[in-house]
């Protein structure tokens, strides 16, 4: 999939390769009364990919995604699905299908109804057999072969998520939107149900959209996430490069766990000083704009070492064993706590650190992203 | 010890439950058995009862065929008409209405019954009577005009009297109807008459059926309308039973009549029970 096609773009760009984008947002907002829900929002997706809408509760993804399923009106700007306009269509009319927080289903129908639904609302109507088949087809392509005749409380709550999903392909559209989808879910099914989402997709080669609260869950499913917050989109890209270069403190914080160190930028110096006192180099990456600064640091970027070397000290607090690798919690004088994520094996001879000992933190500091403060 | 507690337990299930069993019995079984006694009993010459063991009352209730037919024509169909005026009220009321103003007009629904029904049926019979809406017609020259004393006057006091009745329990499964799935059958290509004939409606049948079998009892033992804007020529079995028992003095007629209107509606009720499971897929929809 090529870069360049997904992005947030400027204002009134025009767009003339439409066909090959699923969606597209041009410049909306929504408002309710007085208050508003998102604005400013530009995105492109491109047919086939996987998009994560990432934030926050109340950052606006669900409207988002509400308005590419026609349950709301944009206030301002433009929604295109498939190059189409959709502003006033409503939801029976647009090429997509959802899979609802808490699933929805219609409790007043068996598995199969619910499935076959969207397939009875065709017109011109499609022949009960064929219905009947379909549905079924859609039903074992969700692992629910034999359930068909079940009613809907006889379920578990991750078959009623797998019948949600069946209901929303079975129609075959263009993009299937999906509102935390797996939320409900307990850890270990949550985790079978991201591959078996990734699988879908890949077999169906439709866009999914997912909006989520979990960064995992986006991270780790979707090709592209687009992190928002306060209404906006703050930073769209793959995972790894949300992840490695965050746009701003926010995502730096909301995405992955981070330290933030207090610094200042010394005009015309080529160092970062921390609140403690101890110089680092500038990464290279960062603008050179003095004034006081927020680093953010990776856990996993950092490695204790036990000699002398490393630029910051601190005393160990907490442990916490996690079987593959090992949290610290270390204690820096005049910079606060800072959470260190090691492989078991990162100290010489395999052992652990203990709380209380005096160790050294060493990182490249050029693992540092420098936001203004 | 467990069972000590038990018994406790048990002791105060009894005495919470004692009154409303005591009521039910005095008021309720011990009359049903005595009227089931008298059904097959005599008149006593002078009136009332007089024991006896005869189907006689029984091979009588022809005679009352009118009572009976005008009964169990016009309360199904008063409760019909019932619930074509109340399905679209109740839907404004939970779907549509600005919940800010919900609870002002679902009360206004219910206002009216802090008046007598005596009272507001009285009202109709000054409406429909000579001097209210047929004396107005007659103004504009529409002569001859009768509307008090036919079914027509009943079936509207009907609708009138129990339409709150209906609302209500229909406005409660539509206002707990999950707008989700509406959202959700849009989603999956329902357009709006679709949506509504295949989700909301199956859901609120619950409200229907409950509204219908209440509307439906309850008309089944109505006097007062029938008396008030029927006159004497829309009789219902509620005022036949109050001619034999309080003019004739027939009681064991009377019983006779009254237990085969319990069997009826026990059969009906049973029958539309059925439907209801049937319809809705479940054994949760309770009509009484």
């Amino acid at each position: 999939m090529d870069r360049e096609r997904f992005q947030e773009r400027p204002q009134g760009t025009d767009v003339t390769s439409a066909s090959t984008n699923d969606i597209e947002f041009r410049s909306v907002a929504k408002r309710y009364g007085s208050v508003t829900a998102v604005s400013d929002i530009n995105l492109t997706v491109p047919k086939g990919a996987f998009v994560a809408l990432l934030g926050p509760s109340g950052c606006g993804k669900t409207t988002c995604l509400r308005m590419i399923g026609g349950f709301e009106q944009p206030s301002e700007g433009m929604v295109y699905i498939g190059g189409q306009p959709m502003n006033g269509v409503p939801a029976y009319r647009r090429p997509v299908n959802m899979v609802f927080q808490q699933y929805a289903l219609f409790p007043h129908l068996d598995v199969e109804q619910n499935v076959a639904y969207g397939l009875k609302q065709m017109r011109p109507r499609i022949p009960a057999a064929e219905i009947t088949r379909r549905a079924q087809e859609a039903l074992e392509m969700v692992r629910l072969g034999g359930f068909g005749k079940r009613r809907i409380h006889e379920m578990s709550g991750g078959q009623q998520q797998r019948v949600a999903l069946a209901r929303a392909i079975v129609n075959k559209p263009k993009v299937l939107l999906l509102d935390e989808p797996l939320a409900a879910l307990d850890k270990k099914l949550r985790t079978a149900m991201q591959i078996e989402l990734q699988s879908l997709q890949r077999e169906l080669g439709i866009t999914f959209v997912l909006v989520t609260h979990d960064q995992e869950e986006a991270l780790s499913m979707s090709d592209f996430v687009c992190v928002m917050s306060t209404g906006r989109i703050v930073q769209i890209g793959p995972p790894q490069e949300i992840y490695d270069r965050p746009a701003s403190l926010f995502v730096a914080d909301f995405v992955g766990k981070t330290n933030r160190i207090a610094g200042t930028i010394e005009p015309g110096a080529g160092a970062v000083l921390l609140a403690n006192g101890v110089g680092l180099a500038k990464p290279a990456r960062a603008n050179g704009t003095a004034g006081p600064v927020m680093v953010a640091l990776r856990p996993e970027a950092i490695s204790l070492v036990r000699d002398g070397s490393a630029a910051l000290r601190g005393t160990v607090t907490h442990r916490i064993f996690l079987g593959s690798s090992v949290e610290y919690s270390v204690e820096v004088e005049g910079l606060g706590d800072f959470l260190v994520t090691a492989d078991r094996r990162s100290l010489n001879d395999g052992d652990l650190a203990v709380p209380g000992e005096r160790i050294g933190l060493s990182f490249d500091p050029n693992a540092m992203h420098v936001f203004p403060a | 010890m467990r069972v000590a507690t038990n018994t406790k337990r048990n002791l105060i299930t009894a005495a919470l439950i004692a009154p409303a069993a005591a009521w039910l019995t005095v008021f309720l079984v011990l009359p049903f058995i005595a009227m089931l006694v008298f059904a097959f009993g005599e008149r006593a010459p002078e009136g009332g009862y007089q024991p006896a063991f005869t189907f006689v009352q029984f091979a009588n209730l022809p005679t009352r065929a009118a009572a009976f037919w005008n009964t169990l024509m016009l309360a199904p169909a008063g409760a019909l008409l019932c619930l074509i005026v109340a399905y679209p009220v109740a839907y404004y009321l939970a779907v549509k209405a600005n919940p800010r103003y919900r609870l002002l007009l679902v009360s206004l629904v219910v206002v009216p019954f802090w008046t007598s029904l005596l009272v507001r049926t009285y009202a109709w019979m000054y409406i429909l009577g000579s001097r209210g809406i047929p004396n107005l017609l007659s103004m504009i020259g529409i002569e001859d005009v009768r509307m008090l004393n036919t079914p027509g006057a009943v079936l509207l006091g009907i609708v009138y009297g129990y339409l709150p009745l209906m609302i209500m329990p229909i406005y409660v499964s539509l206002e707990k109807l999950d707008r989700r799935l509406l959202e959700a059958s849009a989603d999956l290509g329902g357009k709006p008459v679709s949506t509504f004939l295949g989700v909301t409606l199956p859901l609120s049948l619950p409200g229907v059926m409950t509204g219908v079998a209440l509307v439906t009892i309850l008309l089944l033992g109505e006097y007062l309308i029938p008396q008030l804007l029927g006159g004497g020529k829309v009789f219902f079995i509620g005022n036949a039973l109050v001619d034999l028992f309080l003019q004739s003095r027939n009681w064991p007629f009377g019983s006779a009549i009254a237990v085969t209107l319990v069997a009826v509606v026990v059969v009906v009720l049973m029958v539309a029970m059925r439907i209801a499971w049937k319809v809705a897929g479940t054994r949760q929809v309770d009509l009484v």
